[in-house]
């Protein structure tokens, strides 16, 4: 049987190399597989983008596979669909993100058409207006989705217009409505560089061999004209609206989501904050929430809270779809059980159980290709060190039940928290089947 | 793969096992041959509401405790309903599996079926069904379906009929645990790091007690042949035009499944990772600003069901403008049938497919599991090899023979108040 230990992402079995164009790319070998993941990031996100331009890193990245210099859309595609594989890039607030897959047979393909991509994309102005009209309607569809009104209602009012983290990196219909193909071009010749971008192959693959396959797609990378690294402000003000309702027609069920800015990913008390979070609302069937509002009282099917703990401070949220008469009773049960956690200590039986599951969980996680390069990819971007899954079970056993107390007083403030309800309108006859 | 071993306890239960010692780490399942295809009028949901009640404790492992017991130890458990099978499986570190294997021996015989836990749990499938609803698709899907068939058990949505969810009984759904959670009825399958003798003997330890009893008889009801295309229109507030042109297909063990696999691969896509911009129905309805997506689907099933394309229209297009698209090349897969360049690139698709759902042990049982459910526990083991000997004849006959308009149903979601927008945030 493989022992954990050894098979746990380290120092000594990750290779680890800076390429001429200042790439860092990290490999790990995994013979039990067939397949290879490629996993990556380069500073290239939404909060680089102008005012009114809400959207614009997010096409930007959709339309990286519409033309290159050296392939047309169709040659890209085919090039990619023929071996079976799968090439990614999807725009974040910070970073634009890269993931595919393929048979380990065929890294080099990938990795070529990955760097063609990023390097000389044309943005073809047809395919440019094509995608333009799937967003819009991708947009116009989630306008009446209840669960996403609630969550972005409840971003735009935790974060002031002014803060990046207020704007979804899809944009609206408005901002998305003007952007043309010139400005993705403008967009990408000024953002887009090797410098900071961070690459992780897993897979069937030789360390050296696919670091010489990555060198020669990405090695002779240059922009001068790359900007430093924007960093995301904590949130000066909360609007006056705490409580914003999104009234939609037809829906039979209200959905809640809950939030306060929450920490960091490199915040010193982030670990201590998810391990209260898990206590919160996910542990055993999502936590003291689910406890409180599915088992109990019967009143979702979901109800659970998530930490963000990004590359700045993302929001801390707390979500549950709900029949619309029970909504106030479900925002009072989570408010007792937020209320409970920030007043009491928890036990020691909920410090030993989620710690046990912190560190429990890990062999699961590590399974697949993509689940180990997520882990390496995180150890890198966050500067973690790449001991970090090796002295992570020490960190989780180093935290106590006051350092839980104190994350939860310092982040899940009541008077710092937005309530936000997307469902029907009061007497709407689809929201009286409950 | 590495090698299935196959047993029968003498109560009937199944036993499949795959050694795969690449991660410490071992995915173990139960599947119960009973699923919404076997749900009778005033019923509809009763699987899935039994399945959420198997979380509800028993007088070993009371409501909760598992819960506890198995994110203490870093697994994961979880449980399906589908049309038809009901499956659960626990994934944990390899020496933290007996528990889930006990939970699972236990709660075959053993769950309680409180009255108020049932009460409670009644609120909780409406909200996840009202959950649903909140989706316009849902509405088309429920629809479509029951369009399709008039007889057989696939008409209903496994969530089942509110009025049902409302009149149901704990007795009712009682019954019909007791009837169908029996030895004979279930499989049990390990796949991850473990010694395959060690394994078995474990199982004949837990479950080998539990009384022998007939797989019971299912409920089924076979659907009447289809007269013509049927056609119907679902309004929902919104501004998302959608369109689901369904042809009846045939069940998972026959052998023209697995052409017609070939064929929707090559329509639009492996299913497997790519996102298949080259297929057919991208190019002819995504390419040419149509619709914003295309999607088609054919589901393992155990008795005919149906194979599904769904387009999302774009924001200024009708479904009317699709369907035309959409109809022409199902004819020229009739008429100019496929090209070897198709045909290969659909090989290496499943290929490439296959080997990313192996990769982790959870996906591996799961297709153990559903193997089992289809009536031959090889079904997966064989799936690629199966794949790689269907030929571009055989795509052109089945499109001739499955997709005619008297096998169709088409369903149209019409957005209704394009003038009424949401109320602002």
């Amino acid at each position: 049987m493989t022992k954990l230990i050894e098979s746990i992402p380290n120092a000594s079995n990750i290779a680890r190399a800076e390429l001429d164009s200042g790439i860092t790319l990290l490999v790990y070998e995994n013979p039990a597989v067939q397949s290879v993941n490629l996993m990556g990031s380069l500073h290239a996100g939404s909060i680089y983008e102008m005012p009114g331009q809400s959207g614009l890193a997010s096409l930007a990245a959709s339309a990286l596979k519409t033309g290159t210099v050296s392939r047309d859309f169709d040659a890209i595609h085919g090039a990619l669909e023929d071996v079976g594989a799968d090439l990614g890039f999807r725009g974040h607030v910070h970073k634009l993100g890269l993931s595919g897959k393929a048979l380990a047979e065929d890294l080099g393909l990938l990795l070529q058409v990955a760097s063609e991509a990023l390097r000389e994309p044309l943005f073809p102005a047809e395919h440019v207006d094509r995608l333009r009209g799937e967003r819009l309607t991708w947009l116009q569809y989630s306008n009446y989705d209840s669960r996403y009104r609630a969550a972005k209602a409840m971003r735009e009012a935790l974060y002031p217009d002014t803060h990046p983290y207020h704007f979804g990196t899809y944009g609206s219909d408005d901002s998305i409505s003007k952007l043309r193909a010139d400005d993705l071009k403008a967009f990408h010749a000024a953002h887009f560089g090797p410098r900071g971008m961070i690459l992780v192959i897993v897979g069937a693959v030789d360390a050296g061999e696919a670091i010489r396959l990555a060198a020669d797609a990405f090695g002779d990378w240059r922009n001068a004209a790359q900007p430093p690294v924007e960093q995301a402000p904590e949130p000066e003000t909360l609007s006056t609206d705490r409580r914003p309702q999104v009234f939609l027609p037809g829906k039979t069920q209200s959905d809640i989501c809950m939030g306060v800015v929450g920490p960091a990913r490199k915040a010193e008390d982030y670990l201590a904050a998810t391990l209260a979070n898990s206590v919160l609302g996910e542990f055993g069937m999502m936590g003291r929430i689910g406890k409180s509002v599915r088992e109990e009282k019967g009143l979702a099917y979901y109800a659970f809270s998530r930490l963000g703990g990004g590359h700045g401070p993302d929001p801390w949220t707390v979500s549950a779809g709900v029949n619309p008469e029970n909504v106030e009773l479900a925002i009072s049960s989570i408010m007792d059980e937020i209320e409970r956690l920030t007043t009491e200590a928890v036990t020691d039986e909920d410090l030993a159980d989620n710690q046990s599951y912190f560190t429990g969980r890990m062999p699961l996680r590590l399974e697949s290709n993509e689940g180990i390069a997520s882990h390496i990819h995180s150890m890198e971007s966050f500067g973690l060190g790449l001991d970090y899954l090796a002295r992570y079970k020490d960190l989780i056993y180093g935290i106590t039940k006051e350092d839980m107390l104190c994350a939860a007083q310092k982040y899940l403030r009541p008077d710092n928290m937005v309530i936000a309800v997307a469902g029907p309108e009061a007497g709407d006859p689809a929201g009286d089947s409950g | 793969m590495t090698q299935l071993t196959h047993h029968t306890l003498p109560n009937g239960l199944t036993v499949l096992l795959r050694e795969v010692h690449s991660a410490p780490v071992i995915s173990w399942w139960l599947a119960y041959r009973v699923g919404s295809r076997n749900e009778p009028t005033g019923l509809t949901g009763i699987s899935h509401w039994v399945e959420h009640m198997m979380f509800k404790g028993t007088e070993r492992f009371p409501a909760g405790a598992l819960d506890r017991e198995i994110d203490r130890a870093g697994g994961q458990w979880n449980a399906f309903t589908s049309m038809d099978a009901t499956k659960y499986f626990e994934t944990l570190p390899a020496d933290k599996i007996d528990i889930a294997m006990q939970a699972e021996a236990d709660r075959m015989s053993n769950a309680i079926f409180d009255a108020d836990e049932t009460e409670s749990e009644r609120t909780v499938i409406i909200s996840e069904r009202q959950g649903a609803e909140n989706q316009p698709t849902f509405w088309l899907a429920e629809e479509v379906r029951g369009a399709a068939f008039r007889v057989h058990g696939y008409h209903h949505e496994i969530i089942g009929d509110e009025t049902d969810l409302r009149t149901m009984t704990r007795d009712d759904l009682y019954r019909h645990y007791r009837r169908h959670y029996c030895a004979a009825n279930a499989a049990a399958i390990a796949v991850g790091a473990f010694d395959s003798e060690e394994m078995l003997a474990k199982i004949e330890s837990l479950f080998g007690s539990i009384e022998a009893e007939a797989a019971p008889d299912l409920f089924t009801r076979a659907e009447p042949e289809q007269q013509g295309e049927r056609r119907v229109i679902v309004e929902r507030p919104g501004k998302t035009a959608f369109l689901e042109l369904c042809h009846r297909a045939p069940p998972a063990d026959h052998d023209d499944w697995m052409k017609l696999q070939i064929m929707n691969a090559i329509l639009s896509g492996s299913g497997g990772a790519s996102d298949n911009k080259t297929s057919r129905l991208y190019q002819a309805l995504v390419k040419t600003e149509v619709a914003a997506s295309v999607g088609a689907w054919l589901t393992p099933t155990v008795d005919p069901y149906l194979y599904s394309i769904m387009v999302t229209l774009r924001d200024d297009r009708r479904p009317e403008e699709a369907e035309p698209l959409l109809l022409a090349e199902i004819e020229r897969l009739k008429t100019e049938g496929v090209s070897e360049a198709e045909l290969n690139k659909a090989r290496k698709q499943t290929r490439a497919a296959f080997a990313y759902s192996t990769e982790s042990v959870t996906e591996q049982a799961y297709w153990l599991a559903q193997s089992f459910i289809l009536g031959d526990v090889t079904w997966f083991d064989n799936y690629a090899e199966r794949l790689m000997q269907v030929t571009a004849d055989d795509v052109r006959e089945v499109a001739e023979r499955y997709l005619l308009p008297r096998n169709r149903v088409l369903g149209i979601l019409h957005p209704t108040d394009s003038e009424q927008e949401p109320a602002p945030a």
